[in-house]
C-alpha cells in the first residue's frame, strides 16, 4: 500500500489549450502534489498552470462501454459545420 | 536495452483459434495496432508481464542515476556540472513517469520499489558497473543511452498506451543525453591532453561490452520473446536491435579515433552489417544474478535511502491529516 | 570607482560561492533523497543555485579581468579565498538538518535578491531578478517541509528541533555585515544588511510559527566568517572533491 496519496496531474500548456493529462505523481497532500508535477512534468517550459486531483476521485467510463457512450455521436452528423451547404455567394461563415 | 529478460509466464503463444472470444478480441485490436488502455480487457499475463517489463525500465533510470551521481560531485566545470545535473533529474523524472504508467496496470509504486530493494525485481544489468573516471560520463551518455534509445525508439509503438505515451515523452527529452555524451567524448580527444584521451579509450574498454549486453540474450536464448512480440510489448528482436545500435555506433566510434575492445569488429560488405565477436553471457547471468562490481551497493543505496527517508514520508502524511482536521474543524 | 569595483567583486564573490556551495550540497543528495518526488526537488533547486553561480562569476571575472574566468573562480580557488557563508558548507546531515539549512538561506537569499532586483548596477538587478523567481519558488518549498516536519509526528519534530539546532548558530555569519556591504548599500548597490536581517526573521518567526517551532534566539558571534574565508573545517573537504579534477589535470580541456 503506497505512503503517498496518488495523484492525476493536468498541465495546461502555453498555447491557450485546455488542461491535459499528463501523467501522475505521489504526495502527501495536494500543494505537495502541484510542487511535485511542477517539477516532473513542466522541467521543459510545458505549462502555465496544472491543476492535480486524487487518482481516486475520478471517475472514468469503462472499456468496455466504448460502444454504448461514444458511438452514437458518430452519426450526429449535423454537429459539424461541414454538414450544412451554403451558396458560395454567402461567402466565409 | 532497460528491460531484460522479462518473464511473461507464458509456455507456448496461443493461436488464434484457441483463445476465448475475449482473448481472441485483445489479439486482434493489438494485430491492428490500436492501443490497449488501462480500462480495456486484457489477459492476466499480459498485465503482468507489462508491470514487470515497466517496473524493471523505472528501476533501471531510478538505479542509473547513481553512477552519475558518483561524477555530479565531481565534474569538472560549470557547463558540464549544470548539464549532468540536468540529465541525472530527467532520469529520475522518466523512473517517475514509467512508475506513473505502471501505476495505471493496477501495481503499486511502493510494493514494486520493495521487490527491488529485496532483490526480487531486476534492473538493467549496465549500471552494475562502477564508473571510474570522468570520461565514464561521457561513456554512459553515448553508449548507455544510445543503447537505451535504440530500443526506446521501437517501444514509442508498443501496444499498451500509458507505456507508449511515456516512451514517446522520454524518447523526446533523451535526446540531449547521447549527445551530452559524445560531446564530452568529443571533446577530450580533439582538445584534451594524453591523459584526457587514455581516459576515454579506458572508458569505452570497459562499457563496450556491458553496453551491448544491454539488449539480452540472443532471441534464440530468450524464451518469453515469441510472446512479448506478439503482444508488442516487445517490437524488435534483442538481435536486431544490438545490430542497428552497433551499426550505428561504430562510425562514431572512428570519429572520435577510438577503438573497440573487439578484434572481430569489422564491417561486413555481404551483410551490409558490422560483424562482432562473441559475448560474454556468462558475466551477463552473474551480474543479472546479482554478482556484478557494483550491485550490492546500488541496491543497498537504494533501500538506504527510502529506509533513512521513511520518517520524512511519515511527517508528510501525519502533517497533511492534521491540516485536513484543521480545516474541517474551522 | 576603484574601491567600488573591489567591494563589487568582493560581493560577487560572495553570491556566486553561497549559490555555488548550497548547489554542491544538493548534488550529495543524489540517490539518496527520501522520496522519488524529492530526488527531483532537489536535483531542480540544485540546478538553479550552479545556474546562479555561474552567472555571478561570470560577472566577477569580467570586473576582475585578469585571466580567470567563471570556472576558475568555481574549480580554482582554495577555501581561504572561498567567500560564502558558513551555513551553507554545513554537512547534509539528516533532512531535518537539510531542510533547516535550505530554509534558512532561502529565506535570506529571497530577501537579498528582492533587494538586489533595485540594485542600481542593471547587472546585478537582472541577475538578481532572474534568480528571485527561482528562489521564490525555493522558499515556498523548504518553508512548507519546515512545518511538514515540524508539525508533523513527534520524530519529525524532535528531529527538525535538533536540525535547526544544530545549524542556527551559523545565522551570525548569514546576517552580519561589514564595510563592503555598508559602502554598496550606501551607493545603492547592494543589498541593505540590516533589513535583509529584519525581513529574514519575520520570515523566520511566520514559518516557525505555522510548524509550532519556537525561534531561538538570535545567533551570537561565531569567531569564524565566511566572508573573510574563515570557514570550518567543512569547505576544504568539501572543495577537495568538487575541484579534483581542476586540480589534477590543470592543463585540461573539458
Amino acid at each position: 500500500m503506497s505512503e503517498w496519496i496518488l495523484f492525476e496531474v493536468f498541465v495546461r500548456s502555453k498555447h491557450g489549450l485546455n488542461h491535459k493529462h499528463v501523467g501522475s505523481v505521489h504526495a502527501a497532500d495536494a500543494n505537495m502534489a502541484l510542487e511535485s508535477a511542477r517539477d516532473l512534468y513542466t522541467r521543459r517550459n510545458e505549462g502555465v498552470s496544472i491543476w492535480v486531483v486524487p487518482s481516486a476521485q475520478i471517475t472514468a467510463t469503462a472499456g468496455d462501454e466504448k460502444e454504448p457512450f461514444f458511438d452514437p455521436s458518430q452519426d450526429k452528423v449535423y454537429r459539424h459545420a461541414s454538414f450544412y451547404e451554403l451558396p458560395d455567394e454567402v461567402g466565409h461563415m | 536495452m532497460y528491460a531484460q529478460l522479462v518473464e511473461t509466464g507464458v509456455k507456448r503463444v496461443k493461436s488464434l483459434e484457441e483463445m476465448t472470444p475475449e482473448e481472441r478480441a485483445f489479439q486482434e485490436r493489438i494485430d491492428a495496432e490500436i492501443k490497449i488502455e488501462p480500462k480495456n480487457w486484457m489477459p492476466d499475463a499480459y498485465r503482468q508481464t507489462l508491470i514487470r517489463q515497466i517496473s524493471q525500465h523505472a528501476h533501471s533510470e531510478i538505479v542509473g542515476m547513481l553512477p552519475e551521481g558518483n561524477w555530479v560531485t565531481r565534474a569538472p566545470t560549470l557547463k558540464r556540472k549544470l548539464q549532468l545535473m540536468a540529465k541525472i533529474q530527467d532520469e529520475a523524472g522518466h523512473g517517475m513517469y514509467l512508475y506513473s504508467a505502471m501505476e495505471t496496470l493496477g501495481a503499486d509504486r511502493d510494493a514494486e520499489i520493495d521487490k527491488l530493494h529485496s532483490g526480487k525485481a531486476k534492473y538493467s544489468s549496465i549500471f552494475n558497473y562502477p564508473t571510474l573516471n570522468w570520461a565514464d560520463m561521457g561513456a554512459v551518455g553515448w553508449l548507455v543511452d544510445g543503447a537505451a534509445i535504440v530500443n526506446q525508439v521501437v517501444l514509442q509503438r508498443t501496444s499498451y498506451g500509458p507505456y507508449s505515451r511515456a516512451m514517446i515523452r522520454i524518447c523526446k527529452e533523451e535526446s540531449f543525453h547521447q549527445r551530452q555524451g559524445y560531446e564530452i567524448l568529443l571533446t577530450m580527444m580533439r582538445h584534451g591532453t594524453q591523459a584526457q584521451k587514455d581516459m576515454v579509450q579506458d572508458a569505452i574498454d570497459r562499457l563496450w561490452w556491458p553496453a551491448l549486453m544491454m539488449f539480452g540474450p540472443s532471441d534464440a536464448d530468450s524464451p518469453n520473446s515469441a510472446q512479448s512480440m506478439a503482444w508488442k510489448v516487445k517490437r524488435m528482436s534483442n538481435d536486431d536491435l544490438r545490430q542497428r545500435f552497433i551499426d550505428q555506433t561504430v562510425p562514431q566510434l572512428e570519429f572520435l579515433g577510438c577503438t573497440a575492445p573487439d578484434p572481430d569488429l569489422k564491417w561486413n560488405e555481404e551483410r551490409g552489417h558490422y560483424d562482432f565477436g562473441p559475448i560474454n553471457w556468462q558475466e551477463f547471468y552473474d551480474v543479472l544474478k546479482g554478482n556484478g562490481p557494483c550491485n550490492r551497493e546500488r541496491v543497498s543505496t537504494r533501500r538506504k535511502a527510502i529506509e533513512d527517508g521513511a520518517w520524512v514520508r511519515e511527517a508528510a502524511v501525519a502533517h497533511a491529516a492534521k491540516r485536513q482536521q484543521k480545516q474541517n474543524a474551522a | 570607482m576603484t574601491d567600488n569595483k573591489n567591494d563589487l567583486i568582493e560581493y560577487l564573490l560572495r553570491l556566486g560561492d553561497n549559490a555555488m556551495i548550497n548547489g554542491q550540497r544538493l548534488c550529495e543528495w543524489c540517490g539518496r533523497a527520501p522520496a522519488l518526488e524529492e530526488e527531483m526537488a532537489l536535483m531542480n533547486v540544485g540546478l538553479d543555485l550552479v545556474g546562479q553561480a555561474r552567472n555571478w562569476y561570470e560577472y566577477a571575472a569580467e570586473l576582475l579581468a585578469d585571466g580567470r574566468d567563471a570556472d576558475q573562480l568555481a574549480f580554482r580557488r582554495d577555501e581561504r579565498a572561498y567567500r560564502n557563508t558558513l551555513l551553507v558548507e554545513q554537512p547534509n546531515g539528516d533532512y531535518a538538518v537539510t531542510t533547516a539549512k535550505l530554509f534558512l538561506f532561502d529565506a535570506w537569499h529571497f530577501h537579498t535578491l528582492s533587494a538586489l532586483s533595485a540594485s542600481s548596477d542593471e547587472r546585478i538587478a537582472a541577475i538578481a531578478a532572474k534568480g528571485l523567481k527561482e528562489v521564490t519558488y525555493h522558499l515556498r518549498r523548504s518553508g512548507e517541509w519546515v512545518e511538514r516536519l515540524g508539525d508533523g509526528t513527534e520524530q519529525s519534530r524532535q528531529r527538525m528541533l535538533a536540525g535547526i539546532d544544530e545549524v542556527w548558530r551559523f545565522t551570525f555569519d548569514l546576517l552580519s555585515s561589514d564595510e563592503i556591504q555598508q559602502r554598496l548599500a550606501a551607493a545603492g548597490i547592494g543589498a541593505d544588511a540590516t533589513a535583509v536581517a529584519a525581513a529574514w526573521q519575520a520570515t523566520v518567526e511566520q514559518v516557525f510559527e505555522r510548524a509550532s517551532l519556537p525561534v531561538p534566539q538570535p545567533a551570537s558571534y561565531f569567531y569564524l566568517d565566511g566572508k573573510r574565508g574563515l570557514h570550518t573545517e567543512h569547505l576544504g573537504i568539501l572543495l577537495a572533491e568538487m575541484q579534483f579534477l581542476q586540480r589534477a589535470y590543470p592543463d585540461a580541456t573539458w
